[in-house]
């Protein structure tokens, strides 16, 4: 290393503390068994929400958020500008790549039981970021201002609208009207760009302290045995970009063979296409409302069917407090049923989705 | 107790004759027409319930307007009175209906826009000449328009509206027994059905498609003259006709006496015009007039190929362009361009009516460039996908070399910690 350099590290390092808080990250350790490899989940999601950041900013310098020249600024994006086309493929591809790591994450938390005592918090905050991540989703899904992520757009509001009693409120408060306009464009784009990003930096942030100062969970099993245990610094670290350059080899083969597409532009007064459906991570919800009678009893099925998600999103947030066994560091099977239930019916259901589309 | 008994008799003084006098009154706005013939059933029922949907009933005309009458009197032979007329004779029909709608005054009160032409026109037509003659067969205003149920040409059920008319005068003009002894086909329907206007006007649902009256005419319908079908074709294929009117065929066919388009299209079997039908293929019809060691055998021969090759020149851009979109690089730009090139084919298909060779070059000599340039935008296409392709194996490679160094590192952390 040459002088100049040794001379600006210990010139940073006087100022920043970076030695403490490498020796803290070698000081740390996580454990390693046979599950360990969920672990690596949360780094993936953490990487790709990087991507989405830098990607987003470089869409940032040709985006117009306007109904008249949205569409045209991505088209433009794609055809002309040097690297547009990957820029934006990236950006799409990692977004969905990032809503499935989030949701293997997710479920491995739940299946190993990470989130009992004292990480009630960390399952939370993750739960809101998940919530956060489907914003994203939905508010990106219309910026291209093009046939599908318009009507998609228009089926999911319309789900939002049945939310009982506050249902109305909620549609005209997501679409600055009644109906899509011209208003809800840079609506969307500023749940985007600002409000979004705000709060994912504020729970994100409060999530990667929680693990931090937490450490990873050991799974019930293990509770008892003495796992081998390594350190964060460089060993899981390590391992963690070895995942990451994968997801990125993965990345980049979607973008050269799949570029996401642009389609046709948005027709406010076409009738809906045949077949729409919004994205992939709502299908399940969708296919649900499709297929639920009219009535249940008294009640109206659609309602009860949002209902019933409101719950079960409520519940499964709240499961840290009601799974009691595990906080006791004691094995319970109900909770693994009921998770392996909801999974089975998310699956079940977004196949459908796809399978059966006139279901 | 006096006062209320008072106030009781003047209400019923006051309300009970109001009750009795407004009862009247609407007994009096009854339609006894309607009335009775609705009790009498069956046959005689159906005017009046027909009439209900009937155009001229939402005008506030009534029975009486067209047959007489006076429809305000309970008793039928009061009601029958002097001014009653009756169902006409079929013959007397054209001028029964023409009673109002060839006054021009009248018909102003409810249809200001509405031709008051019908009966003349309906005079010089076909059918209109053979009523005079005495032949009740032919067909009126009613066989066309219904009796008592008739809809304004606007309404979808209308017999006269455009996707109905072909079947409306098919129940004559197709039924071989009613027109036996007319000495005309019988299967112009059965043509028509098969034909490109019948493809618009019923699988794309185009109104503006023609249909039997745009040819015929509709209250004057009457077939065509040979001179006159070129006349009829240049209604909605003004620039053809135009062109054709140029060419050398024209003088040949006013010589010979060969109606126009009819001559290579047909008449009411007119199929989707072809490539194959130009040139001296087996489906040409150059080749059922010219021989082939004539000139304009030649000249049909030379149309065809420069035809041809310009189609091949489109359709091989359009395959690079599919070529490149299916690589995944966004060929949307020069797509809307070759569109260009398609208007120009459309255009180098119409003038082939002219026989004008040296238009027919330049035009196509338009068309080339714009193909030029969408083949070098399908090329460019191309080897960006193929650049993409190669980045992606290229950085794929210093990817995974990154992958192996992590991967030594990690085994080599995990070995000096085991040694440890």
């Amino acid at each position: 290393m040459n002088k100049f350099l040794k001379d600006a590290l210990i010139y940073i390092d006087g100022r920043f503390k970076l030695s403490a808080l490498l020796e803290f990250a070698k000081k740390k350790k996580v454990p390693e068994h046979k599950h360990s490899i969920w672990y690596y989940f949360g780094g993936i999601c953490l990487f790709l929400f990087v991507i989405q950041v830098i990607t987003g900013i470089l869409l940032l310098l040709y985006y117009s958020p306007s109904v008249d020249s949205a569409y045209e600024s991505v088209h433009t994006l794609m055809s002309r500008v040097k690297f547009g086309w990957l820029i934006r493929s990236v950006h799409s591809w990692s977004a969905n790549i990032l809503i499935s790591a989030i949701l293997i994450h997710m479920f491995s938390a739940f299946f190993l039981r990470a989130y009992r005592k004292p990480r009630e918090l960390t399952w939370i905050s993750g739960f809101f970021l998940l919530l956060i991540f489907f914003a994203f989703g939905f508010s990106g899904y219309l910026l291209p201002w093009n046939e599908l992520s318009f009507f998609a757009t228009r089926v999911g509001t319309d789900i939002a609208g049945t939310v009982p009693l506050i249902g109305h409120a909620l549609k005209n408060f997501i679409l600055g009207g009644p109906e899509i306009s011209d208003v809800t464009l840079p609506r969307f784009f500023w749940f985007h760009v600002a409000i979004l990003p705000l709060f994912t930096v504020i729970i994100l942030g409060v999530h990667l302290v929680l693990v931090q100062v937490l450490g990873m969970s050991k799974p019930i099993s293990l509770s008892d045995d003495k796992v081998r245990e390594v350190p964060f610094f460089p060993n899981f670290i390590l391992k963690d970009m070895l995942g990451w350059l994968l997801i990125l080899v993965l990345i980049g083969v979607l973008c050269v063979f799949l570029p996401w597409e642009i389609g046709q532009k948005a027709d406010p007064f076409a009738g809906t296409p045949l077949g729409i459906k919004p994205e992939w991570y709502f299908t399940f919800m969708f296919t649900t409302l499709k297929i639920v009678p009219s009535h249940i009893l008294f009640i109206e099925g659609e309602v009860l069917a949002i209902l019933g998600f409101m719950v079960g999103g409520l519940l499964w947030m709240l499961v840290p407090f009601l799974d009691k066994k595990a906080s006791k560091e004691k094995k319970s099977p109900f909770f693994t049923w009921v998770g392996a239930f909801i999974l089975l019916y998310i699956i079940v259901f977004t196949a459908l989705t796809y399978l059966l589309p006139n279901l | 107790m006096k006062q209320r008994h008072k106030k009781s008799s003047l209400v019923f003084i006051l309300v009970v004759p109001a009750v009795i006098l407004s009862a009247l009154t609407v007994y009096a706005q009854t339609n006894s027409c309607i009335a009775c013939h609705r009790e009498m059933g069956d046959e005689l029922a159906m005017p009046a319930e027909a009439f209900k949907l009937d155009v001229h009933q939402e005008f506030g005309l009534s029975c009486s307007d067209c047959h007489g009458g006076n429809p305000a009197e309970e008793d039928v032979d009061l009601a029958k009175d002097g001014t009653f007329e009756g169902a006409p004779l079929r013959e007397q029909i054209p001028e029964f209906c023409a009673s109002c709608h060839s006054d021009s005054s009248y018909m102003r009160r409810y249809n200001p826009s509405l031709r008051v032409d019908q009966l003349d026109l309906y005079l010089t037509s076909g059918h209109g000449k053979l009523i005079k003659e005495g032949d009740t067969k032919a067909a009126v205003c009613t066989d066309c328009h219904g009796t008592h149920g008739i809809l304004a040409s606007s309404h979808p059920k209308s017999w006269t509206f455009p996707w109905n008319i072909p079947d409306m005068c098919g129940r004559c003009h197709a039924d071989k027994d009613f027109m036996k002894g007319y000495r005309i086909p019988t299967n112009q329907l059965e043509e028509y059905e098969q034909s490109v206007h019948a493809y618009a006007l019923f699988e794309k649902k185009d109104l503006s498609a023609p249909v039997c009256n745009d040819c015929h005419g509709n209250h004057g319908a009457a077939p065509p003259e040979v001179t006159s079908i070129a006349f009829v074709c240049r209604q909605c294929h003004p620039s053809t006709g135009e062109l054709f009117s140029k060419s050398p065929h024209k003088t040949v066919y006013d010589e010979l006496g060969i109606s126009e388009c009819e001559a290579c299209h047909g008449n009411h079997k007119i199929f989707p015009p072809s490539d194959d039908m130009l040139g001296t293929g087996e489906k040409a019809v150059c080749i059922e007039c010219h021989d082939p060691d004539s000139k304009p055998y030649q000249i049909a021969s030379r149309i065809k190929k420069l035809l041809d090759d310009f189609i091949q020149q489109t359709d091989s851009a359009r395959d690079l362009l599919e070529q490149a979109s299916g690589k995944g690089v966004d060929v949307s730009n020069p797509m809307f361009k070759l569109r260009e090139a398609n208007t120009l084919l459309i255009m180098v298909r119409n003038l082939t009516h002219s026989l004008d060779i040296p238009a027919i070059e330049e035009k196509i000599q338009e068309g080339e460039k714009v193909i030029l340039e969408v083949q070098e935008a399908g090329q460019a296409a191309l080897k960006e996908a193929t650049f993409r392709r190669r980045g992606l194996i290229i950085s794929t490679f210093f990817v995974f070399l990154l992958a192996i160094a992590l991967y030594l590192k990690i085994r080599l952390i995990e070995k000096k910690n085991q040694a440890k």
